[in-house]
């Protein structure tokens, strides 16, 4: 527990007279600063995807936010633009039908190799797990070339499959290697009273392991869920830009390619690709922190 | 602690198999479906046929009507296929190998239980790999060349390699740096969870979204027109000519540095406030009696104390900086002096069809990452296997 800066523990000379709330008032205006250079860009963005388009053109957006009251410059028709004539609809749902399977089924892979690595002895298990943590750091543009020529000869390209496919392989490593730390750091005791109970290997890890993993595997998936739904290179690679599965990044890129200047849209567009990876982390955010603290911080 | 009960015997003895063998069928059946190209419009079509929907049928099937919906029937098929096939195998194959002598029973089920796991990675990292860099290394017939990394002496990629050493420095310097900083001011602020949570928003949004957000940020317009870019109705305001921040060379690269520090300085800050949290209070109550000031106090004590963090969220950023590929691709596609090891990959991939170099340029970006993992397996070997 580190101690806030507390007026009676900081050396006599910087006490002075004045009250604590005035000398503290450099901090929190730093703190304050900082904050609001962190959010302008974003809002900048909100701002103008829900500006008149003739407007956009002719004055900063701030001027707006300077004079919210007059009529006839706050519109949806952005949104009602990009979401239909220029298919960030379509992609939205792409998005959702490319991320759900995703997440789910290479978390479930991830678990039962964990358990397995964690706490069922078998040869090789060091080498192997070796390999996993190797894995961890190896750049995905080493799979590009020979994945797509085996896409391309197994009808692969462009199918949602595809897609899934490759998710669930490279999000493997960094699953796997989260979910051991935390197996790991199960209490032994627990696994030698369920064996004495005679409980297969089987049932401790449906039963012990995986209900208490809970708090981990969610916030793996809330990870993988912010990759594979943020994700650019993977979609392009082996998706393409082909409009019926198209997902929501390449769908913005694209929108930056036809409307290069067209701020009302590319503004709006870029919002639908935010709104729902800002939702899951606000909800969710403790259990993001503790994933990240679980991946970078050994204990 | 009796939580685990034994196998019971009585009827699911013989009610399981079967449903077992049901699930099996259904699961070949989604299988079949999904491999079909256009498996999710046939499926739907069928389903209207056998409901006497033939008009929407037929529409299904010559890629209109209803796509939505097939489109979620296949993701709902692969949902239940993907997950529920895992479960299916690992619970019927893990059964019947229980069913084993203990001696072979406890030889087979671990492999069970990773073969899965295994196969993915091999298909998808280990056999790649290995094929990438074989091809980095051959021309087009098969023979052994080094022609491919040739253009690596080439002044265009001299430029690369230069923006991506900015990337790693820059980048990661910039974002491990604020990060301290603002872990450190925010910890002694009432609402430390408020200012953490916006520094920490950016992290949820897309590079291509962040690209879009600052290339607003950016917008630039001749002299003497309207600048509705932020930056440069500043720059205007104070008297100044506009900057044309993304097409002038060098400052573009560090513009689109800045994008990622944006988005990495909360990661960054998140784990050192909670390192922070972890210092013991005896240690910085000595440091105060002994007369070191808050700044001193936080430098010279703090940092030190939280170096294993430090190293760990440098070299998680910095392997971001060696990858970098969507904020350039984005921003102005690496056209202006500000092209990196990774966009030009993409472009010898797609846009000039040399497998050969691409391959290269890949294999580049691994030896850069061979330190990190030699690193991080040292680090493994150091704590052991197995619990």
């Amino acid at each position: 527990m580190t101690a806030p800066a507390q007026p009676i523990e900081q050396p006599a000379v910087r006490v002075g007279w004045r009250p604590a709330f005035i000398r503290s008032l450099p901090l929190r205006l730093t703190v304050f600063v900082i904050c609001a250079l962190w959010t302008i860009p974003t809002l900048g963005l909100l701002v103008t995807s829900v500006r008149d388009p003739a407007l956009i053109a002719t004055s900063g957006w701030w001027t707006s936010l300077l004079h919210p009251f007059e009529p006839n410059q706050w519109t949806l028709s952005n949104y009602e633009t990009v979401l239909s004539s220029d298919g960030m609809g379509n992609a939205f749902i792409n998005s959702l039908v490319v991320t759900i399977p995703s997440v789910a089924i290479p978390i479930t892979i991830a678990a039962f190799a964990a358990y397995a690595f964690a706490w069922v002895p078998f040869r090789g298990r060091g080498i192997l797990f070796t390999i996993v943590v190797a894995l961890l750091v190896v750049p995905i543009q080493m799979s590009l070339i020979p994945i797509l020529q085996i896409y391309a000869a197994g009808n692969l390209y462009g199918s949602f499959l595809g897609i899934w496919l490759a998710h669930t392989g490279f999000g493997l490593p960094l699953a796997i290697f989260l979910l051991y730390n935390f197996m790991s750091q199960l209490p032994r005791d627990l696994f030698e009273s369920a064996a004495i109970d005679g409980a297969s290997a089987l049932q401790v890890f449906t039963r012990l392991v995986l209900p208490l993993s809970i708090p981990a595997l969610g916030a793996i998936a809330i990870f993988q869920f912010l990759w594979v739904w943020n994700d650019l290179l993977v979609a392009l690679v082996f998706l393409g830009p082909g409009a019926d599965v198209r997902v929501l990044p390449t769908a913005l890129y694209n929108l930056i390619g036809s409307r290069g200047g067209s701020w009302h849209l590319l503004t709006a567009g870029a919002f639908i690709t935010m709104v729902v990876p800002l939702l899951v982390f606000l909800l969710l955010q403790r259990a993001f922190v503790r994933g990240i603290l679980a991946g970078s911080v050994k204990s | 602690m009796a939580v685990v009960q034994a196998e019971r015997p009585g009827p699911s003895r013989f009610i399981l198999p079967i449903l077992g063998l049901i699930a099996v069928g259904l699961c070949l059946g989604g299988l079949l479906v999904l491999l079909d190209p256009k498996g999710g419009p046939n499926l739907l079509a069928s389903i209207y046929d056998a409901l006497g929907n033939t008009s929407g049928a037929d529409d299904l099937r010559n890629g209109q009507g209803d796509q939505l919906i097939a489109k979620l029937i296949l993701a709902a098929i692969a949902l239940a296929v993907g997950v529920g096939g895992i479960w299916l195998l690992f619970l019927g194959v893990g059964g019947l190998v229980s069913q084993l002598q203990p001696k072979y029973r406890d030889r087979i089920l671990p492999w069970v239980f990773v073969g899965p796991a295994l196969a993915l990675l091999a298909v998808f990292l280990v056999y790649p790999a290995a094929g990438t860099i074989l091809r980095s290394v051959q021309d087009e017939a098969g023979n052994f060349t080094l022609a491919n990394f040739g253009v690596l002496l080439e002044p265009d990629y001299t430029a690369i390699l230069r923006n991506n050493l900015l990337w790693l420095v820059v980048g990661t310097a910039g974002s491990v740096l604020l990060g301290l900083v603002f872990a450190g001011l925010f910890d002694r602020v009432r609402r430390e969870s408020l200012a953490k949570t916006i520094i920490f928003l950016p992290l949820a949004i897309s590079l291509v979204g962040a690209s879009v957000i600052w290339q607003f940020v950016y917008a630039w317009q001749p002299e003497g027109q309207t600048q509705i870019g932020l930056l440069n109705a500043i720059v205007v305001g104070l008297g100044g000519e506009p900057i044309p921040w993304l097409t002038s060379n060098p400052l573009n690269v560090f513009c689109e540095i800045a994008i990622l520090v944006w988005l990495q300085t909360g990661f960054a800050m998140v784990v050192f406030s909670a390192a922070i949290k972890g210092v013991s209070g005896e240690v910085i109550e000595a440091a105060r009696l002994d007369g070191a000031n808050e700044r001193q106090l936080f430098i010279r004590v703090i940092v030190p104390m939280i170096r294993g963090s430090v190293i760990t969220v440098a070299t998680t950023i910095a392997i971001v900086t060696l990858k970098i590929f969507d904020i350039v691709y984005v921003t102005n596609g690496g056209r202006f002096g500000d092209d990196v090891v990774a966009n030009q990959m993409f472009l010898q991939l797609f846009q000039f069809f040399d497998d050969g170099v691409a391959a290269a340029l890949a294999t580049v970006l691994f030896i850069a990452v061979l330190p990190v993992m030699y690193i991080n397996l040292r680090n493994f070997r150091r704590q052991g296997v197995g619990g």
